[in-house]
């Protein structure tokens, strides 16, 4: 039947599109990996190429490197990373879910303009705010420390807007169930309601760790020692003009990006919601 | 134990909860514009701050900020021309055929934003490498371009490898914007135009654009706010000194201007136009797409 054969050109044509344009897309990621198997001075040479993207033998020493170069500078940038990610995420997320829920599920006088206040704060880029938020951080004193790092995020206006959408679903019966065994409003929250939001926890959890894991301009602003630099800021200061420290640089930034790519593939569902769910009301 | 009674009260508890974003709104955001709005005003140098009037307004016209309105301009165009129609494009092909092989495709283009800026940039350095036998000059001799120098060769090359960076890292995620806004739209309006006799592209112009409205405002709005407010993306490329300025955005300017001249005056007042220019956009946006009109008909 020649209806059915055009059917199955279209589907061919239309996955081999989707397919190439895939591979396309996943091709830098795939030279990353490739080149963490080449020198650094080769790269700095001759960038990545088609003639020499496989390596002529699978040499693990820049990953070695990782590990003996510069005194392990790269397993101190990591634990910061790591640190960082821990406390920003669970503290941002015990806050904003807070946050989100009071107005989400109660009613109370100035719950519209609070509302309002947090779509007004996710129109204005921190970036703008650098400068005074710096001078206040010398103030008291958070330069070149953990808690200077985090200290502008520990409050997210997207999450917040995230775990009100959640929580404006929840049925006011749990809350009366709640009352009437004799729990107050925070324990109501932490025992019965809070609960109810795991699926937002988790988008939320994987998104926020994954902003504080890539965060660039605010720690680039407060981290000035060596070793206290993140990731992002330890590898950046790799990238020097000559490329002598390429051999670090890529197999850094490899490492730094797997434990995140290997997280999606795990909890897939919880990247893909937490963009999604309430982001878009028409 | 008063205190302690007056926190447990039923009515108290809203406030108790929402506590955090006061405190946050009040000392993260509140008080640094109003000390950026006043800073715009004065010269502050370590030690003596004098008040100078409008003077850094006055100041505002240098080659410097034409060059950044014109990078955070430009930028934000060619992003908004790329990373809304192709996404919609891949989405409507993603959102029907086989499920699983359809999971797979999603999964590839929405990786590369999982990568950071600086991991993202170093690669792209690194394919668009000023040698001949990188792999963008590779392709471009096929077609018969000589060797591009994409770093330092001019303000063209410079916007290119900005915007090919964008859409290497944003089209997963617009997609799957775009895909949730297809989900929305119900089976049975493209059953029955097709009943009428309305070809797949009629469907798409008359059914799909149309329906994901809302979807193309969200990205569109979102990818200004990012397209001017961009920064992280030329640091990793120039770091901060690029040649010409071909890669000088508001953010770096402030960033310049603030951090490594130490002029928190005018870096200031720089944020605060910056601040201005997002704010009226987006505005200017929603309005465009009759965002308040439908908002006040609901209310």
């Amino acid at each position: 039947m020649p209806s059915s054969q055009r059917f199955r050109a279209s589907w061919v044509i239309k996955y081999l599109l989707l397919f190439v344009t895939a591979l396309l897309f996943l091709f830098p990621i795939v030279a990353l990996l490739l080149s963490t198997f080449k020198t650094g001075r080769d790269l700095m040479r001759y960038g990545i190429t088609f003639t020499s993207l496989w390596p002529k033998s699978f040499d693990f020493k820049n990953w070695g490197y990782l590990i003996t170069g510069k005194d392990g500078i790269y397993i101190n940038w990591y634990q910061n990373s790591l640190i960082l990610v821990f406390f920003q995420t669970g503290l941002s997320l015990f806050f904003s879910s807070a946050v989100g829920y009071g107005l989400g599920v109660y009613r109370f006088f100035g719950r519209n303009f609070i509302f309002v206040l947090v779509l007004f704060v996710m129109l204005v880029p921190l970036q703008i705010l650098i400068l005074p938020l710096y001078q206040m951080l010398i103030v008291v004193g958070g330069a070149d420390t953990y808690w200077g790092t985090l200290l502008p995020f520990l409050v997210s206006p997207f999450a917040i807007f995230f775990f009100r959408q959640y929580a404006v679903g929840i049925p006011k019966d749990y809350l009366d169930a709640g009352r009437i065994d004799g729990l107050n409003e925070y324990k109501i929250f932490w025992r019965i309601t809070g609960p109810l939001m795991a699926p937002a926890y988790g988008a939320m959890a994987i998104l926020l760790a994954q902003q504080s894991w890539n965060n660039f301009l605010w720690p680039l602003i407060v981290m000035h020692s060596t070793k206290m630099l993140t990731l992002p800021i330890g590898l950046n200061t790799l990238l020097t003009p000559y490329g002598n420290n390429y051999d670090m640089l890529i197999s850094g930034a490899a490492m730094a990006s797997l434990p995140i790519i290997l997280v999606f593939f795990f909890f897939q569902k919880y990247f893909l919601s937490g963009l999604t769910t309430g982001g878009i009301k028409g | 134990m008063r205190p302690r009674r007056l926190l447990n009260r039923e009515g108290s508890a809203p406030y108790v909860f929402v506590a955090p974003f006061i405190v946050a709104f009040l000392v993260f955001y509140l008080y640094p514009i109003v000390t950026t709005v006043i800073m715009s005003f004065q010269n502050v140098v370590p030690g003596q701050t004098t008040f100078v009037g409008l003077k850094n307004y006055g100041n505002i016209i240098s080659g410097d900020f034409w060059d950044a309105l014109r990078v955070g301009l430009l930028y934000t165009v060619l992003t908004i021309a790329v990373l809304v129609p192709l996404p919609i494009i891949f989405a409507v092909l993603l959102n029907s055929g086989a499920r699983r092989l359809n999971a797979v495709h999603r999964a590839l283009f929405f990786l590369p934003s999982l990568v950071s800026v600086v991991v993202a940039g170093t690669i792209f350095r690194l394919m668009f490498s000023s040698t001949e036998k990188s792999v963008v000059n590779a392709v471009l001799k096929l077609i018969g371009i000589s060797p591009v120098d994409w770093l330092m060769g001019g303000g063209f090359q410079a916007m290119f490898l900005m915007v090919m960076l964008a859409t290497w890292r944003w089209l997963g995620v617009n997609l799957i914007y775009f895909l949730s806004g297809l989900q929305a739209i119900p089976e049975e309006l493209y059953e029955a135009a097709q009943m009428d006799g309305a070809n797949i592209f009629q469907r798409f112009w008359r059914i799909t654009i149309p329906l994901l409205k809302p979807t193309i405002l969200f990205v569109s709005t979102i990818s200004i706010f990012g397209g001017f407010a961009m920064f992280e993306e030329s640091y990793i490329f120039w770091q901060g000194n690029s040649p010409n300025n071909v890669g000088l955005t508001m953010v770096g300017l402030l960033y310049k201007r603030g951090f490594a001249q130490g002029d928190f005056g005018m870096a200031s007042t720089y944020g605060l136009v910056l601040m201005v220019i997002v704010f009226a956009l987006s505005m200017i946006q929603l309005k465009l797409f009759g965002f308040f009109r439908k908002e006040s008909r609901n209310a």
